[in-house]
Parts: structure tokens; sequence; C-alpha cells
């Protein structure tokens, strides 16, 4: 299998990489704001569909930890890749012209990565290891904890900015992960753009309008 | 020929040699718009000689945007504010007078500065080594129509082989990858059917020396396109992925 | 005589080269890897050579003062290149392109050469194509023909407006295979500045390192030139800014004769000089005289902008003075009008160039469908001068372009130095007095792919030369010679810089060599140049160090043989006393103005043999017709 990490070791296998991971975390966004919108369907709903998923806690499990393998891979790579793409140019320029030839948003995944992973790391200390090892839910259901949570203002922006990160991060990589699978020709190439900027709005504002939501209504 | 002239602060990066200390040395230059870039450049270094200081090493050659000799970064940007031309098509007409301009060389760890502005840039030279052609003798040919290939795909391999090796994209990057340069002629030759009896091994061999050589890798910022003074689509570098990705899964060569 | 010979072969024109191919000697192939090949020069004609050289089993050498092969200006050619190959079925044959050449070459040609020329042009386009040269192609998928200047066929093969580009590319990319492979050593940044003979035969050369400085030494048992042309002896012209005469002009100087050296071509359709700081000209592709009219005022210093000047003060001189031809006059004539114009003080505002207009086709046949036939050389040209030639009439004015004359080859493309093997641009052989447009490139492939494979390997499989040691005296006398001129020349700290005194030559060039010669001018020239040889080694200032990269040493060398080169252009121009393709003598022409050729005195290529510096022995090569009639070119 040495050719197998070979390639993957080249600078487009580590492209591939982040491309596959990046599809399936876009792929687990999905189902992750589908989980959440029951939110809005009130308590019971919501509760429900937790309760519902720790009736198959073994089956979460074996998904979790494929999906921690997909964010360590994605981080580790992206972490890497920018780190080996610093090296190749080791001067920098004293006038930078990026600006001119380039997105913002493209420049800056490595930055936009870093926050959402701060956000990643909060996220599941909060509310993943209270949903899954604390004994809070003896006293909360998980929707009181959630609307608790969000009724902390400064808790409820740093949530909405790390999601607007989110967006910008998706809007560049939803396509780029496609152009690194070389799947960009005239036709098609523009309606996967369009797709990618609908999806990372989608995100953004989704995932923001919940504590959005809970903000709003003051935690009731 | 105009005789209105225009006034400029031209910051220089000068550098002795690839070893030593570079700094910007400062030019305050009188020239005619319809002057290119680099003939106020010859100017500044006339005057220079005309004082015994050592005039500001740069290259240049054809001075009509092919050869790819030429390429400074003016202002931030590789071969300067206007799209698709080079370095030697940029005339002064483009800039104001009062304005300051930053000129620069290509930078990338594969691209080491010579002198002043002049990088060494036979990289590129040992990736088209690589795999960068066709293997066929000289002789051992068949009638050049003996093999009909349709316009279009003919066209297409045009606007990949367009590309002047100039390393435009490598300065532009801010990985400093030659990913746009080694795609330009890896589609030319994928798209062709004189290149496909080398298809695999050629994309293989080529992003291997490419990456022992230092370039970074791709973010798809696609400035590379951006500045490239040929617009050599970024579309290049989707079949380049696309080559490598089959060439990996399918080749049987397992060394590569 | 006898020092001229030129090794025609025996019998009909149509056979020559098979028979030849068939009689050369051949080096056994297990034996070719004990040869060593130099080539200099990585354009068509050197990296094709060295490719086909490496292929064959040879240790070849190559040499560019480039950072890469690929930069050599062949890469800038626009056109096409011509071939004989019929693909349209409009009566074109290796016959008819050899006889268009000759006749456009005004018979100052070798038939043999130019007939082996059109008999590989075919070889060399399947060749190409063969490795991945994307040419035009029609919808069938079949390879596209143009017409060109000069011929009444399409046979012009064509990649957009870059095909010398995709022709190089071609070539360079054959070469780098054999690099990768080791069968060829590639030398980046280094210039031959000598040539090293032992008993007369060529054994290395002599290099710069430009980024060290270091003079450094190569032998091998056969070198090859290919190191373009000089037309930069003008200091304006459509060469590259590093293309020089150095290579050739010091083989000239140890013992190679150079040929027709006062045989320029003048291209009509290039951009006017902006000013002083100009520091080289463009071409603009001849077909804009296909729908642009070429007019100045009818008066002396006009200077009112061009849409004022209203159409009976305008004077549209080739359709007054060529009624049949126009404005698609040749390029020699069309260049020559507009000199007489401008010299008469009615060029545009007075100055060096004419107006190219395209009112009148725009009127005619609507703006997108000047649009769709030149929208890329109007982008062009609306980026070099900022002006729209939609609405403005382009200005346009000649410049030097192309260089027939070369060091003296005979059939085996061998210079007058055994061993020493010229190609491309940089010999004299295929083109005669004049240029056609389309054919430098066929001629740069055709000597490196097919005709210098075959006859360096008879020259090393007959001649049996050995390989020198660098430790040869004659190596190290070189050397020391050069590290002396280098010295002399950073010694000099005089007040002008090198582009000053080339700026002058050029002047004396342009003035009195260029397109307009005649005996008083070429007599004023040869003696201002010598003075101005003088001057620069008494007035030059070479700025910086010989151990480091020095561009400035590197233009003070190669103008030091533009100041020996304009002269012997000057003395054979003066010694020519006929009209003749781009050399035209004012005091021979006819009534109407029209090249007057002397077939009875002038048909033989002049071979310039160096004694001193500002003296030479002219050799006469005759020129012997037995397939074609001369006749005179018209165009009224």
């Amino acid at each position: 299998m040495n050719w197998l990490f070979r390639s993957l070791n080249s600078s487009i296998g580590k492209k591939v990489i982040m491309a596959i991971t990046g599809i399936s975390l876009i792929l687990f966004l999905l189902v992750h704001l589908a989980n959440n919108l029951t939110l809005f369907a009130g308590p019971t709903t919501f509760n429900t569909v937790v309760k519902s998923l720790d009736s198959i806690k073994p089956f979460v499990r074996v998904i979790e930890v494929i999906l921690a393998l997909i964010f360590i891979f994605h981080i580790f790579n992206g972490v890497r890749l920018w780190y080996e793409n610093k090296i190749a140019r080791p001067t920098p320029y004293a006038v930078n012209g990026s600006s001119k030839n380039s997105s913002l948003l493209s420049r800056t995944m490595i930055q936009t990565g870093s926050i959402i992973f701060i956000f990643l790391v909060i996220h599941l200390s909060t509310f993943w290891s209270a949903f899954n090892f604390s004994d809070l839910h003896q006293t909360h259901t998980y929707y009181e904890f959630t609307a608790d949570m969000f009724s902390n203002v400064y808790y409820a922006i740093f949530y909405i900015i790390a999601m607007i990160t989110l967006g910008f991060h998706l809007n560049h990589g939803f396509q780029s992960a496609f152009q690194t699978f070389g799947w960009n020709n005239k036709k098609y190439f523009p309606l996967i753009t369009t797709l990618g900027f609908l999806y990372s709005v989608l995100m953004a504002v989704a995932f923001s309008s919940i504590p959005i939501y809970f903000l709003l209504i003051g935690g009731n | 020929m105009t005789d209105i002239k225009i006034n400029l602060l031209v910051k220089v990066w000068r550098q002795p040699s690839t070893n030593s200390v570079g700094s910007f040395v400062d030019y305050k230059v009188s020239v005619s718009p319809d002057s290119s870039f680099l003939e106020m450049l010859d100017e500044i270094n006339n005057d220079l000689e005309m004082k015994n200081l050592e005039p500001i090493a740069f290259e240049s050659d054809c001075r009509e945007g092919i050869c790819g000799t030429c390429g400074l970064v003016i202002n931030g940007q590789p071969h300067g504010p206007i799209p698709k031309i080079a370095t030697c098509q940029l005339h002064m007409r483009n800039f104001k007078d009062g304005d300051t301009v930053w000129v620069e060389p290509f930078r990338a760890k594969a691209f080491q500065v010579m002198k002043d502005l002049i990088v060494e840039r036979s990289g590129l030279d040992k990736i088209i080594a690589a795999g960068g052609y066709i293997s066929v003798n000289t002789g051992s040919i068949p009638d050049a129509n003996a093999m009909p290939i349709s316009k279009d795909v003919s066209s297409l391999a045009m606007d990949a082989a367009a590309c002047i090796g100039c390393g435009a994209c490598v300065a532009a990057c801010k990985n400093a990858s030659a990913m746009l340069f080694v795609s330009a002629k890896v589609s030319q030759l994928a798209l062709l059917p004189q290149g496909q009896p080398e298809r695999t091994r050629r994309v293989q061999n080529m992003v291997k020396v490419m990456d022992e050589l230092g370039f970074g890798s791709c973010s798809n910022t696609y400035a590379c396109e951006a500045e490239c003074p040929k617009g050599i689509s970024v579309k290049n570098i989707a079949r380049l992925n696309r080559e490598f990705i089959l060439a990996h899964m399918k080749s049987d060569n397992i060394e590569a | 005589m006898a020092k001229l010979d030129s090794k025609i072969p025996a019998g009909p024109l149509q056979d020559k080269w098979t028979n030849h191919k068939f009689n050369m000697k051949l080096v056994n192939p297990a034996n070719k890897r004990k040869y060593d090949i130099i080539i200099v020069g990585s354009g068509l004609a050197g990296a094709s050579a060295a490719a086909s050289l490496g292929e064959l089993g040879y240790k070849v050498k190559v040499f560019t003062y480039h950072d890469s092969p690929r930069r050599a200006h062949s890469i800038a050619a626009q056109g096409g290149i011509n071939a004989a190959k019929n693909y349209q079925n409009d009566g074109d044959s290796v016959y008819r392109l050899f006889y268009d050449t000759i006749k456009g070459g005004d018979f100052r040609a070798r038939e043999a050469n130019v007939y082996r020329l059109a008999e590989v042009s075919n070889s060399i386009i399947d060749q190409c194509v063969a490795q991945g040269v994307p040419f035009a192609r029609e919808y069938g998928g079949m390879l596209d023909n143009r017409s060109f200047g000069g011929a009444q066929v399409s046979r012009t093969f064509y990649a957009r407006g870059q095909t010398g580009q995709q022709l190089l590319l071609g070539a360079y990319s054959a070469l780098m295979r054999q690099v990768h492979l080791g069968n060829v050593e590639l030398f980046n940044r280094r210039e031959m500045i000598d040539l090293v003979t032992i008993d007369g035969q060529a054994k290395g050369i002599v290099v710069r390192n430009m980024i060290s400085g270091e003079i450094e030494k190569y032998s091998a048992h056969a070198v090859v030139l290919a190191t373009g042309g000089y037309a930069n002896v003008f200091f304006l012209s459509t060469n590259a800014m590093n293309c020089n005469t150095t290579a050739i002009w010091r083989a000239h100087k140890k013992g190679a004769f150079f040929a027709n050296p006062s045989f320029t071509q003048i291209h009509p359709t290039c951009l006017p000089i902006h000013g002083e700081g100009q520091s080289k000209l463009t071409l603009m592709s001849e077909s804009l005289r296909n729908d642009g009219r070429i007019w100045v005022s009818k008066f002396k210093k006009d200077m009112r902008e061009p849409n004022d000047i209203p159409e009976e003060e305008r004077d549209y001189y080739l359709e007054r003075k060529y009624p049949s031809f126009g404005n698609l006059s040749p390029r020699d004539i069309s260049s020559r009008s507009a000199k007489e114009v401008v010299d008469e003080g009615r060029g545009v505002k007075g100055g060096e160039a004419v107006y190219l207009d395209f009112k009148d086709a725009i009127n005619r046949l609507g703006k997108h469908v000047i649009e769709e036939r030149y929208g890329n050389l109007f982008e062009i040209y609306e980026t070099i001068t900022g002006e729209n030639p939609y609405t403005v009439p382009m200005k346009i004015y000649p410049a030097p372009h192309y260089t027939m004359g070369g060091l003296w080859v005979d059939y085996n493309l061998m210079s007058t130095i055994p061993g020493l093997f010229v190609l491309g641009e940089a010999n004299f052989s295929d083109h005669g007095a004049n240029r056609l447009g389309a054919s430098a490139l066929m001629q740069g492939l055709a000597d490196g792919y097919f005709v210098a494979p075959y006859t360096i390997g008879d020259y090393l499989a007959s001649a049996k030369p050995k390989q020198e040691s660098l430790e040869h005296p004659a190596f190290e006398l070189v050397k020391k010679e050069n590290e002396d001129l280098i010295a002399k020349l950073l010694s000099i700290k005089g007040k002008q810089t090198v582009d000053d005194i080339h700026k002058k030559l050029g002047r004396i060039m342009w003035n009195k060599v260029g397109m307009g010669r005649n005996e008083k001018g070429l007599q004023e020239a040869i003696i201002e140049i010598a003075a101005l040889r003088a001057e620069f080694w008494k007035d030059v200032n070479v700025v910086g160090s010989d151990k480091d990269i020095n561009q400035c040493l590197e233009r003070a060398g190669r103008l030091i043989d533009y100041l020996e080169l304009g002269e012997l252009m000057a003395r054979d121009a003066l010694e020519r006393n006929e009209s003749c393709g781009g050399h035209f003598r004012e005091e021979y022409q006819t009534p109407e103005g029209e090249a007057l050729r002397n077939d009875e005195d002038y048909d033989y290529v002049s071979a310039w043999e160096y004694k001193n510096l500002g003296s030479w022995e002219l050799n006469k090569e005759p020129l012997i017709y037995e397939n074609v009639k001369l006749a005179t070119r018209s165009y009224k």
C-alpha cells in the first residue's frame, strides 16, 4: 500500500484528502442541520429526536468515530498544507497584490478554518459532552438546556459569528472540492459554484437562526 | 508621440547576489507615457551607467510578450496591473503622474533570486524534462494528416499550449504553486491523440518532480489564471487533478 | 576560388539529396556515444539538431545564454511554416516551393540547397504533428493552410498567430526528453564568446558563465552554431534584446567566411519609434495590408490629426505608384516607398511613420468583419500605442527583421572551418537576397531535424576528427585572450554608455546601410563605423565586475562585434553594384524605381574572409542555375 500512501502524500493527493473529507463534512452538516431544525417544532419533538438517537447509541458511536477521523484528517491535512505552502514562499512580497487577483474567502481558508476549529472545541465541550456524558439531562430536557445556553447573549453571538465564518469557509470549500476532483467544465461548473453559494448561505442562516430564535424568545 | 512626461517614484528591489541581503532603492523618473515599463527601467539603467553605478539587473528578451523571459512583480501583481499581458507589454500610460511603483522579483522557494530582479526558473524546465513531451524520434512518423483531430480538441490543446513558461502563476499563487504551468502541458498532451500512449506516466512523473522542487500546492484561489499573460484557464488544473487521480487509480505502476 | 567548395552533389536536382544521403558515411551505432558535439543556440535549428543528434546516440552539449532553451527568439515568429504538402490540391509541389523560394530570393541562392529545403519541408510538418504541435485544423480534422506573400498556393501551416512558439516548444520538448535521457547536457546562462580551432579544425568553444562570470572551456569533435541573425546591428529591429552576432562573428574571425552580410530584410509593417527610449520594434502581421490603405499627407510637416486631413490632401502612394499591386506590393518595395515619403518630410507629423488606414475597409465590410480578421492585432496595437485603430489610422514604419546573410556553408552546412557547422538564420544558405514569409521556420527545422544529423555523421565518419584535451594550449590561449578582452573593457571607464554607442551605430546603419544604399553613403558609413569603433574603445563605460551577473558587460561584448560586422555589411553592399532582394542600391534601378539586378557580373555569393580588423578578402562562389531561368520580378 506504499503507492497509496505516496499518492495521497503528493501535493494533489493532499488536496484530494481535503476535498473528500470536506465533502463528507458538507453532507454531515446537512444531517446535523436537519436535527437542529426540529428545535423549531417545539420541545417535545426535539427531545424525542435526541432520545431516539440515544436508543441507537452504539451505531451513533461508530458514526462519531468516523466523523472524528474525518475531522482530524481534514484539520491535520489543512494545517499541514498551510505550513508547507508557507515554506514554498519564504520571502513575502513587500506589496501584497492578492486582493486584485483572488477572492478574500479563497485566501483565508486557514483563518476561517481555525475559527471553526475553536468553535468546534467549545461546541463539543458544551453541547456534545452535556448531551452525552453529563447528568444535566436529569434536571433539564435537551430542549431546555439548548434554550438556556442561547439565552446567554455572548454565547449566542459567538455561535452566530462562528456560523457566518462557516458559511465563508463552505463557500470556497464547496466549489474548491469539485475543482480538486477535476470536475470543472464549462457547462456544469457555474452550477456547482452557485449551488455552493446557496448551500453556504443556507448553512450560515439556518444554523444561526437557532441562537437568534432563542435570543429573541428569551430562553422560554 | 506625446511630449508630456509622467513623474514616478520607482522602488526597485536590489540584491547583489543570491546570498546577500536585498532592499528597496528609490528612483525618481520622468518618462514618456508611450514608453514601455521595461524601457522605463532601461532609462534608469542608462542614467545609472552614466553615473558609473551598477544598473538594475532584470531579464527580458522578445519584448513582445511571447518568450516568457521578463517577469516582474509590479505593485504586488506579476506582470503589473493590466490583465493578459507580460511585463514587456505594460506601458507607462497605465500609471498616473505622482504614482509610487514597487518593483519586486518573482518570489518562490523554487525561484531563487540571482541578482536584483533576476530569478532562476530552470525548475520549470526540469518539470518538462520529466515528461512534458511525446516520445517520438525524428523521422519515425506517419503523415501529418493520417490522424484527424477535431477542431475543438485541437483548439483546446492550443489554448493550453499557449503557455509562455514565464512563471507568473507561481509568482501570483499564495502558495507559489506551479499547478497552472504543469496543467497547461499535461492538458495539451492529454487532449491530443498523440499524447495518449504516455498519458499516465506523464502526469505522474511531472507532478512528482514539481513536488520535489518545492513548489506549493493548489488552494484553488485562481490567482494564477487572473495573472497569466496568456489567460490559461484553471480548467486545466481541474484536468490535471483528474488525470492525476485516474492515473494513480488505474496505473499498475506502484513506483510512481 | 579553390577555397570555396560548395560540395553540391552531382546528378539531377531531384536526386541530389537522396543520392547524397546514400553516399554519406555512417557512424556505427555503438560508436556514436564516443562523439561529443557542441551545439550553441537552442532555437528551432539548435534545439531540433540537439534532439535529433541525441536520439541518434551522440553525446550532445547545448549552450544557451537564456535561463531556459525555450526562450530563443524563434518563439516570436507569428505567421506560419511552409511545406509542399499540397493538401489543398491547388497545384503545389516540391518543385513549386523550390521555385518560389529561389524567385523570392531574387536568384541569389543555391539551387541544390533550396531544393533540399523544399523536399524535407513535408517531413517537418509530419514531425511537428507527431510531437503534439496543435496546428490549426478544419472541421473535418484535417490540417488547415493559408496563403502567404510570394506564393500563389496555400501551403502555410499555422498555429494561431503563435506558430514559431508552438514549433519551438515542440523542438524544446524533444530536446528536454533527450536531456532527461542523459543524451544531451544542457548549459544555460552560458554565452559563447569564442571558437577554439586546432590545426584549422573546430575543436571546442569558450563561453562566459553569465552567473559566475567565469570563462569556461568545452571541447568536442564538432561544433554547431545555431545562433540566429544579426539584425540588432541596427540597434532597433524586430529581433529580441539579446539576439547577437558574437558567436558567428568570433567564428568568422577564426576563419569561417561570412557570406552576403549586407542582405537584410526590412519588414514594412512594424510599429514606429515613439521616442529616444525605444528599445526594440514590434512587428505587426503583414496581413494587415490586405485591407488597410497606406497613405501620408501631400504636404510636408503636416501637423494635423489624421482624421482632419481631407481625402483630397492624402497621398495613397503605393496605390499611385504600383496600381496593380497597390498596398500589397512586396516587402522591399513597400518599405522603400515609405522611406521615400518620410525623407520628403511627409511622414506622420513630419516624423518617421506612415498611416495604415482601415476606414474604407470598415465602411465597406463593416466593423465586425475587420474585428474578426484582425481583432487580436488591433488589440496588440492598442496595448502598445494607446490608440484605437478602429477610429484612428494605425501608424507603421519599416524595421530590420531578418538577415539572409550569415556564415558561408557548403551543401553539408559546414563552414570553411572543418568541424564547424552552421544552421538556421546564422548561415546564409537558402534565402538568397530576400526571404519569403513562413520560410524561416522551415529552414531552421529542416537544418536541425533532417540535414545536420546526416551531414555531421558523415563528417565524423569520414574526417575522423579527434577530441582535444581542455589542457591543450589552444584552449588556454583563447581563454586568456577573452579574459584580457573583458579586463580591457572594464578598464576603459569612459563617458558613454554601451547603448549610447550602439544607438549611434544603429543610426549609421539605418541611414546608410539600410533600405536604400548608395556608393557615397556606404563609403561614409565605412569611415564612420571605424571611427565609432575607435570611440568605443576610448570612451565606453562598462560598469560592474567580471565575477558576477553583468548585463552591461554582456551588451558591451556584443557591441564590439556589431562595430566590426557593420563595417563588413557596408563593404559588402558597396561591392555589390546591383540591386537584388533586400539589397537596394539607388544607383541601380529601373526608370520606374525597381531593383535592377545584374546577373552577368553579380550572380555569386560573396564570401568574406577575415584578414585583420577592417580588412577582408572577397571570395566568390558562382551561382549556377541549371534548372530555373533567371527572370525579373515585376509587381506593377
